[in-house]
C-alpha cells in the first residue's frame, strides 16, 4: 500500500501505566481521530505481555467504533468498508523506558553532545561520564558497575585528534564489566562515536566484553556536532536488543506497520514537525507522576532534556526537595503551615493515585507544577545551548560584547509557542489555570500562543508522521492541539499602576477588543477567534519584541482561555512581604477567574 | 491477613552458586546463595609519575598483569643511573594488576572480590531454584503490608509497646529490654523516639505515622523519590498509615498484637514505581487459634458495608463505611470530575470523597 492510499489508522503508545489507542480515519481531505480506548500496560507480571493491553485497547476502540479491527491477536490490514485498517503503528514507553548511560571525554563539549545524542533518540540519561567530571577514576568505574543502562554511548575526541581520554573511557568501561538491564546473560551494547583514529583500539578493548557498535564520530570537529548516525544507531539498537528483552516486544515488533518508536521520540518528532510547518519556536512540556520532559525548537534547532525526577505524584517530594519548601509556599494565597505541607506532599508520593478534593489542595498541586516545570525548564535551558569551545571570530564591535560559547538557545521573547500535555496541564478543572502554571513557570515575554495536548496524542501523532505527515498534522491541528490563547507580557519594570501598554485585537470573526495594561495587574479578555491581529504599543521601557517602546503588529490565536495580559513585568519576581504577596496572588487569581470562589 | 501463604524470590543481582536445594527447609539466617562481586578498581598513572611516555611504560613495570600484589608493593619504578633518582610507584590496594595500557599510561588494580551473600530472609521451604542467581522461598504465616519505610531487611522478636493503636510511642516507653527486638508504637513515633531507639539497639519500629520533618533530621536528606531499604540509620522503620499522626489501623495492631512475643521478619524497602514493593512484617507460624493458611483472597472491588480509611485532605485519616457507590462521575469540591463514594462516619454523618482517596481496610 503506498502512503497516499492510507484512510484508517490505528495507533498505539504503551505507557507505563496505560495502554492508549487511537483510531484515525480520513474523511473527505483531512484526516481526523475519531475514536480512542485505553488499557492498562500489561509488561509487569503477571501478564508479562505489552500485546495483551495493546489487544484490550484496540478492541475498546472497535466496539466504540463498529469497526473490526483484530482478527484474534492480528490486525486485518488493508481497511476495507468497516473491517480492518491501513497501518498499525505504536510507540513505548513502558518498563521504565530506554535507559542509557553515555560518556565524553571533556563534559563541557563531547560528553554534553553525547547527552544531547542520547535525550534527542528519547532515552533517560543516567549519568554522563567524562573524563574531567570531577570523580575519581575508580568512583567512575563503580559508577558504570551500579548502573544497569540498557546501552551506553561512548564517544570523545574530535576526528584525527587525541586518542588518550577516550580509551581512557574505554579502559573503565571494560573494567568495570557492566550487564545490561534486561538480559544479565546478554553482552551490553556499546555505541561508539568518539575520534575515529581510535576505532582499533576501542574494538580491541570492548570488542569481547560488549556488543560494540562503531559508527560516526558526533562531534567530528570543535565547531560540528553530529547526532543523527548516532541516534540512528542507538533507534536500531533499541528495537533490535531492548525491545527484544522485554515482554512480548517481539510479538508487538510483528504487528506494527511501521518501526516502534520510544515515546519521547515520537513526541520530539511531532514537535519538530509543528515548529518547521509554522516556521514557530516552541516549547513542548510533558509533565507526568514521575517526569516531566522538555522538548524545543529555536531557530530549527531541536532540543530535548528529561528530567527524571521532577513529577506530580512519584517524585513530587523531590521537586519539593530542589526547589525547596519556600519556593513551593510562594505560589500559594493562603498560609499553611510548613509540617502539614510536607506531610501532605509526602503523601502524594507515597499514595500517588490520590487526587485534589478541595480548591486549596488543588492549589498546593498547582504551586509544586509550577515549580516543576520551573526546574526542568532551567535544566532544559542549560543544555540547550550552542556548541561549547568552538573558537569565535570577533570583530573590534562583538569584542566590547563579550558572548560566551555555549549560549542558550532558548529565548522566551522569541518564543512562539508553548504546548502542555501530562495530567496538571491537560486536565485542570478550569483551563484558565493551565496557561497559568504555565505562564508563571516559564514567563513568556512579548507575544506566546499557548495550547495543551488534551489526551497526549503527540506520541501517535510522531510515529504516524514517519509515514504520513500529512496525516499527523491535519489530526494535531484539529483534534490533538486544545488552543488556550495567547499570551501578552511587556518586558521591562515599572511602578505598580504605571500604564505600560495600549492594545488592541481583531479577530478573523470581525470581532474586537482594546484596552491598556497597567504595571502590576493581570487582565483576562475571553477572546474565541482562531485567528486574529494585534497591534501593540508598549511604552518607553517596555518590550513586545520589537525594541523598547516599539509598536508591534502580529498575528495571534484566541482561544478556550482568550488573551492573557501579563503586566507583572520581566524578570517577574512575588513580593517579598507574604500579606502584599498573597494579595496579589489573590488579586491575579481573580482577575484570571481561576479558582470557585 | 492472620496466615497467608506468602512467597519471596531470593536473587543475587549476578551469577553465583545457589546454596539451597528444592524442597529444603530454611531458617531467616540461612544464607541460600552466593556470589562474588568482582573488587574495586583503582587507576595509577604510571607514565605520568614516572615522567614516561605511555609506550614506554611496559619497560618499567614491576608487575604485570594478572599478577597479584599487595598494598604498598611496589609496582613500577625507573632504573636511573643515580639512586637518587629512582621513583618507585607502590600499589594503593592490595589486589591483582588487571590492565597496563601502552595508550594512556595507566595500570588499572583490581581489590579481590568480596562475597554477597543472600540470605533466606523468611523461614520456610524452598519450592523453586533459580540456577546460578537463587531460589523462592515459600511461607506460611502473618503478613502484614506498611505504607512507607526506610532501611532494609532486619529480624527479631515483635514487643508491642503501647496499649493502643492511637497512642503515641514515646521515649519513654522504650527500654533496655527492647533490644533486638521490633517495636510496635501506636499513631506516632517522634524523632526523640526513633533516635532513643537507636541507641537501645532496637532493630525495628513499626508505627502509624511519622513527620517528614522528623525523617528528614533522621537521614540528614529530603527523600526525593520513594525508593527505600538501603538507608543506614541504625533501624528499620515502617510506618503503616502516612506522614501526619494516624493511629494504627485498629485491625493492623490487633494482628501485631496477637503476635506479640514471637520472631517476625521486617524489611523497610519501598518502591512506588514500577514492580512496587511495600514495607512488610512476616511473622511465620500459625497464629493462635488458627489452623490453615490461605492464598491471598483480596476481592479487588469496593461494596457498600467495607470499612475504608480516607488518605487524603480534607478528611485524611479518617475511617468509615461505605454507604454506596454512585456510578456517574460527580463534580468535586476542586471542580474536577471524579467517581466518588459516600462515606458514613461514625457519628452518622456521611460524605463523599472521591474513589481515588480512599483505602479499603481489612475487616
Amino acid at each position: 500500500m503506498s502512503k497516499k492510499d492510507l484512510e484508517v489508522i490505528i495507533a498505539t503508545d504503551c505507557g507505563s501505566t496505560t495502554t492508549k489507542a487511537i483510531l484515525i480515519e480520513k474523511k473527505g481531505d483531512t484526516y481526523r481521530q475519531t475514536f480512542r480506548g485505553e488499557a492498562p500496560t500489561t509488561v509487569e507480571a503477571p501478564f508479562e505481555d505489552v500485546t495483551k493491553g495493546v489487544l484490550n485497547a484496540i478492541t475498546e476502540v472497535e466496539e466504540l467504533s463498529g469497526r473490526r479491527i483484530l482478527d484474534g491477536e492480528k490486525i486485518l490490514t488493508p481497511n476495507e468498508g468497516k473491517t480492518g485498517v491501513d497501518i498499525y503503528v505504536s510507540t513505548s514507553s513502558a518498563g521504565g523506558g530506554l535507559q542509557m548511560m553515555v560518556a565524553g571525554a571533556v563534559k563541557a563539549m563531547t560528553g554534553e553532545s553525547a547527552q544531547r545524542c542520547a535525550l534527542g533518540a528519547g532515552a533517560i540519561v543516567m549519568d554522563v561520564l567524562a573524563s574531567n567530571d570531577g570523580r575519581a577514576d575508580h568512583e567512575k568505574i563503580e559508577r558504570i558497575r551500579q548502573l544497569r543502562p540498557d546501552m551506553m554511548l561512548l564517544s570523545g575526541g574530535t576526528d584525527g585528534g587525541t586518542v588518550t581520554h577516550v580509551v581512557e573511557l574505554a579502559q573503565f568501561l571494560k573494567a568495570a564489566d557492566p550487564k545490561p538491564r534486561l538480559g544479565a546473560s546478554y553482552k551490553l551494547p556499546v555505541i561508539y562515536a568518539g575520534n575515529n583514529k581510535a576505532h582499533g583500539q576501542i574494538k580491541e578493548i570492548l570488542g569481547d566484553r560488549t556488543a560494540l557498535i562503531i559508527t560516526e564520530n558526533l562531534r567530528p570537529s570543535l565547531e560540528r556536532e553530529n547526532l543523527m548516525p548516532a541516534r540512528h544507531k542507538i533507534h536500531d539498537i533499541f528495537l533490535e536488543h531492548v525491545m527484544q528483552q522485554a515482554p512480548g516486544y517481539p510479538r508487538l515488533m510483528k504487528m506494527v506497520g511501521a518501526p516502534i518508536m520510544p515515546t519521547p521520540a515520537a513526541v520530539g518528532t511531532m514537535t519538530e514537525k509543528f515548529a518547521k510547518a509554522n516556521n514557530f519556536n516552541v516549547l513542548a512540556v510533558d509533565i507526568g507522576g514521575a517526569t516531566t520532559d522538555v522538548f524545543s525548537v529555536f531557530e530549527g534547532v531541536f532540543n530535548r532534556t528529561v528530567s527524571a525526577n521532577l513529577g506530580m505524584s512519584y517524585s513530587i517530594s523531590n521537586v519539593m526537595a530542589e526547589a525547596g519548601l519556600p519556593n513551593i509556599l510562594r505560589w500559594l494565597p493562603f498560609d499553611i503551615d510548613e509540617q502539614d505541607l510536607r506531610n501532605r506532599l509526602k503523601n502524594k508520593m507515597i499514595r500517588p493515585t490520590t487526587i485534589p478534593q478541595t480548591v486549596e489542595d488543588l492549589q498546593v498541586e498547582h504551586a509544586v507544577s509550577r515549580e516543576a516545570l520551573r526546574l526542568a525548564f532551567d535544566q532544559h535551558k542549560a543544555l540547550a545551548v550552542g556548541l561549547k569551545g568552538v573558537q569565535q571570530e570577533r570583530s573590534i564591535s562583538d569584542a566590547f560584547e563579550q558572548t560566551a560559547s555555549g549560549q542558550s538557545l532558548i529565548n522566551v521573547m522569541r518564543l512562539d509557542y508553548v504546548i502542555g500535555s501530562g495530567g496538571i496541564l491537560a486536565h485542570s478543572p478550569r483551563r484558565t489555570q493551565s496557561m497559568m502554571m504555565m505562564i508563571d513557570a516559564y514567563q513568556p515575554e512579548g507575544i506566546t500562543r499557548m495550547a495543551v495536548d488534551s489526551i497526549f496524542m503527540m506520541p501517535h501523532l510522531g510515529v504516524l508522521a514517519q509515514i504520513s505527515e500529512k496525516a499527523a498534522l491535519d489530526v494535531f491541528y484539529n483534534d490533538c492541539l486544545v488552543r488556550l490563547g495567547t499570551c501578552l507580557a511587556p518586558k521591562g519594570l515599572a511602578k505598580e499602576g504605571q500604564k505600560i501598554m495600549e492594545w488592541e485585537v481583531t479577530g478573523s470573526d470581525g470581532s474586537r477588543q482594546a484596552g491598556e495594561l497597567r504595571f502590576g495587574e493581570m487582565v483576562h479578555v475571553p477572546f474565541g477567534a482562531p485567528k486574529a491581529k494585534l497591534v501593540a504599543k508598549p511604552v518607553k521601557g517596555f518590550d513586545m519584541g520589537a525594541g523598547s517602546g516599539n509598536r508591534v503588529e502580529a498575528d495571534i490565536e484566541g482561544g478556550v482561555v482568550g488573551l492573557v495580559l501579563d503586566g507583572r513585568g520581566r524578570p517577574f519576581t512575588l513580593a517579598k512581604d507574604p500579606s502584599k504577596r498573597r494579595d496579589d496572588l489573590n488579586k491575579w487569581y481573580k482577575a484570571m477567574g481561576m479558582y470557585p470562589v | 491477613m492472620p496466615c497467608t501463604v506468602l512467597r519471596k524470590k531470593r536473587l543475587l543481582p549476578i551469577p553465583g552458586k545457589v546454596l539451597a536445594a528444592m524442597g529444603q527447609q530454611v531458617g531467616a539466617m540461612d544464607v541460600v546463595a552466593q556470589t562474588e562481586l568482582p573488587g574495586k578498581v583503582f587507576s595509577v598513572n604510571v607514565a605520568n609519575r614516572l615522567a614516561v611516555g605511555p609506550e614506554e611504560i611496559k619497560n618499567f613495570m614491576v608487575k604485570n598483569e594478572g599478577d597479584a600484589v599487595k598494598k604498598g608493593e611496589i609496582i613500577a619504578e625507573n632504573k636511573p643511573f643515580l639512586k637518587w633518582f629512582k621513583t618507585s610507584i607502590e600499589s594503593p590496594v592490595e589486589g591483582t594488576v588487571e590492565s597496563v595500557s601502552p595508550v594512556t599510561g595507566q595500570v588499572l588494580l583490581r581489590e579481590p572480590p568480596k562475597v554477597l551473600p543472600i540470605k533466606s530472609y523468611v523461614k520456610g521451604s524452598i519450592v523453586e531454584v533459580v540456577p546460578e542467581f537463587g531460589v523462592t522461598v515459600e511461607a506460611e504465616g502473618t503478613f502484614i503490608q506498611g505504607i512507607f519505610g526506610v532501611g532494609g531487611e532486619t529480624n527479631g522478636e515483635i514487643a508491642v509497646a503501647v496499649s493502643s493503636p492511637d497512642e503515641e510511642l514515646t521515649a519513654e516507653a522504650l527500654s533496655e529490654g527492647h533490644r533486638g527486638k521490633i517495636v510496635v508504637g501506636g499513631k506516632h513515633a517522634g524523632l526523640a523516639t526513633i533516635k532513643r531507639a537507636v541507641e537501645l539497639g532496637v532493630n525495628a519500629i513499626v508505627v502509624g505515622g511519622i513527620h517528614d520533618r522528623d525523617l528528614r533530621q533522621l537521614l540528614g536528606y529530603d527523600i526525593g523519590v520513594a525508593v527505600t531499604g538501603t538507608e543506614k540509620i541504625g533501624l528499620t522503620l515502617i510506618v503503616t498509615e502516612g506522614f501526619g499522626m494516624i493511629p494504627m489501623a485498629e485491625y493492623t495492631f490487633k494482628l501485631l498484637s496477637s503476635r506479640n512475643g514471637e520472631h517476625a521478619s521486617v524489611s523497610g524497602a519501598t518502591q512506588i514505581r514500577a514492580g512496587v514493593m511495600r514495607p512488610e512484617i512476616i511473622v511465620p507460624g500459625y497464629p493462635k487459634n488458627v489452623s490453615e493458611c490461605k492464598k491471598d483472597q483480596g476481592r479487588g472491588w469496593i461494596e457498600p458495608g467495607d470499612p475504608i480509611r480516607i488518605i487524603r485532605e480534607p478528611h485524611f485519616g479518617v475511617i468509615g463505611t461505605v454507604k454506596s457507590l454512585p456510578p456517574e462521575l460527580t463534580v468535586i469540591g476542586s471542580e474536577s470530575h471524579a467517581r466518588v463514594l459516600e462515606v458514613s462516619l461514625e457519628g452518622g454523618e456521611v460524605i463523599v470523597v472521591p474513589r481515588a482517596n480512599i483505602e479499603v481496610l481489612e475487616k
